[in-house]
């Protein structure tokens, strides 16, 4: 079995793996990091969407033997070592962006990377962006509200990395 | 999925060599569709050869009228370069709206063309603008490598390198999507180059992208939407699906071919 090594949330790993493996089985059942959800496994829905030098993909869809060597970013990498939320994470809470949460952790990760190129999207880019992000409890108003408040904290602490 | 063995190699010519050894070997690209193809165990390679780490298969450039893109630039790649809008806003525009942002990050010109599928918006261009595959082996007219759905003129050891687009006069391509997934229903695009007029359909056609002659003729004598008015596209040899009949694919071409006109104009 081929041994794959990247960095997962700013830690080196390396593990043996088979060839078929997806890239979300990888983080959940190899590395025990469950946030990343399978939802649909079909590239739909979005909830396993995860970070790959720094651009956002779908980790149901691309094999772990695709990422050795890459670096990887998680929900579970988004909030501080002390457990504050990072304000993306806070707006959802504060904005009721989430309902079960099954899809927040993708939506959070996808927002990041739209944050990053387009610190300030228009309600109708945000909306476009979330194309790829599905939620089946609450619809999108609250979402698209958080954005924004997201958006807004993030330019004015611009001290934060987002990664 | 079922097992197979996993390559990456480094250059055009490692890939090929890895391909033209493997029992049943396959190539991947963004694996956008080759992953979910064999993760519903509807195809089981035996060995995949990831093309991922082929530099030389990156990038675009200009050459002498050309806009040339390497095969394994993704499409959020495309849509944001500074060349592709400046030279063919037009494309840059297609592949931004391709499936979503997380597809686009990791789907490729190459793989899209490669695979030819019959609702895919990169088919549309590549024959609408009249590219020139590039292979490891030989350029490919456009006009030849479209061979019916999911064929090309590829041989079995044989890959895209780069993809040779003469930049147009005007054009712009018009899809009407399929809400869920973004492919498709119909995709019309229209250039107007030196030679005359092109116009190619994707998304309607049993056997794939095509030309549709009849309304090149009409907009190369007068390039206005009106000059499309009369032409009816024949339903014969058009998909229907839950998604649409032939009748109002037909119907849907003749609509998106007029947007396209009026957005070139």
């Amino acid at each position: 079995m081929p041994t794959v090594s990247m960095t997962v949330n700013g830690k080196a790993v390396s593990r043996e793996v088979e060839p078929r493996t997806l890239l979300v089985q990888f983080l959940r059942e190899h590395l025990g990091l469950t946030g990343t959800h399978v939802g649909c496994d079909t590239s739909q829905c979005g909830a396993c969407v995860v970070h790959v030098d720094g651009r956002s993909v779908k980790s149901c869809t691309m094999l772990a033997v695709q990422a050795d060597g890459r670096v990887v970013t998680t929900i579970e990498g988004m909030a501080a070592a002390d457990g504050t939320l990072h304000p993306i994470q806070a707006a959802f809470r504060e904005n009721h962006g989430l309902q079960c949460g099954f899809c927040t952790p993708g939506m959070v990760m996808s927002v990041a990377d739209l944050l990053k190129n387009n610190p300030s999207p228009t309600e109708r880019e945000v909306r476009e962006w979330l194309e790829g992000n599905i939620c089946r409890c609450t619809g999108y108003h609250n979402i698209v509200k958080a954005v924004l408040a997201a958006a807004e904290a993030l330019r004015g602490a611009p001290a934060h990395a987002a990664e | 999925m079922y097992a197979f063995d996993y390559h990456q190699p480094a250059s055009v010519a490692d890939a090929a060599a890895a391909l033209a050894a493997a029992a049943d070997g396959k190539l991947v690209a963004g694996g956008m569709t080759l992953i979910p193809t064999l993760k519903q165990r509807l195809a089981s390679p035996s060995d995949l050869i990831d093309l991922a780490r082929v530099d030389e298969l990156k990038g675009i450039g200009e050459e002498s009228g050309s806009l040339v893109i390497g095969a394994m630039t993704c499409h959020a790649d495309v849509a944001a370069s500074d060349i592709v809008r400046r030279s063919i806003p037009a494309l840059a525009r297609l592949a931004g709206g391709i499936g979503d942002p997380q597809v686009r990050n990791r789907g490729t010109i190459g793989g899209s063309v490669a695979n030819n599928d019959p609702a895919a918006d990169y088919p549309a261009a590549v024959l609408g603008l009249g590219a020139t595959i590039r292979t490891n082996k030989r350029d490919i007219a456009a006009d030849d490598f479209f061979q019916g759905m999911f064929t090309t003129a590829l041989e079995p050891d044989e890959l895209i390198t780069r993809i040779a687009f003469p930049v147009p006069q005007a054009a712009a391509y018009v899809k009407f999507p399929n809400p869920a997934s973004r492919y498709a229903v119909v995709g019309v695009l229209v250039a107007k180059t030196g030679g005359g007029v092109r116009v190619a359909i994707t998304g309607a056609g049993a056997d794939g992208v095509f030309r549709a002659t009849e309304m090149e003729q009409a907009l190369s004598a007068d390039f206005s939407p009106k000059a499309l008015d009369g032409i009816a596209i024949p339903s014969d040899g058009l998909n229907g699906d839950i998604h649409a009949s032939s009748e109002y694919r037909a119907h849907l071409i003749g609509v998106m071919a007029k947007r396209a006109v009026a957005a070139c104009v």
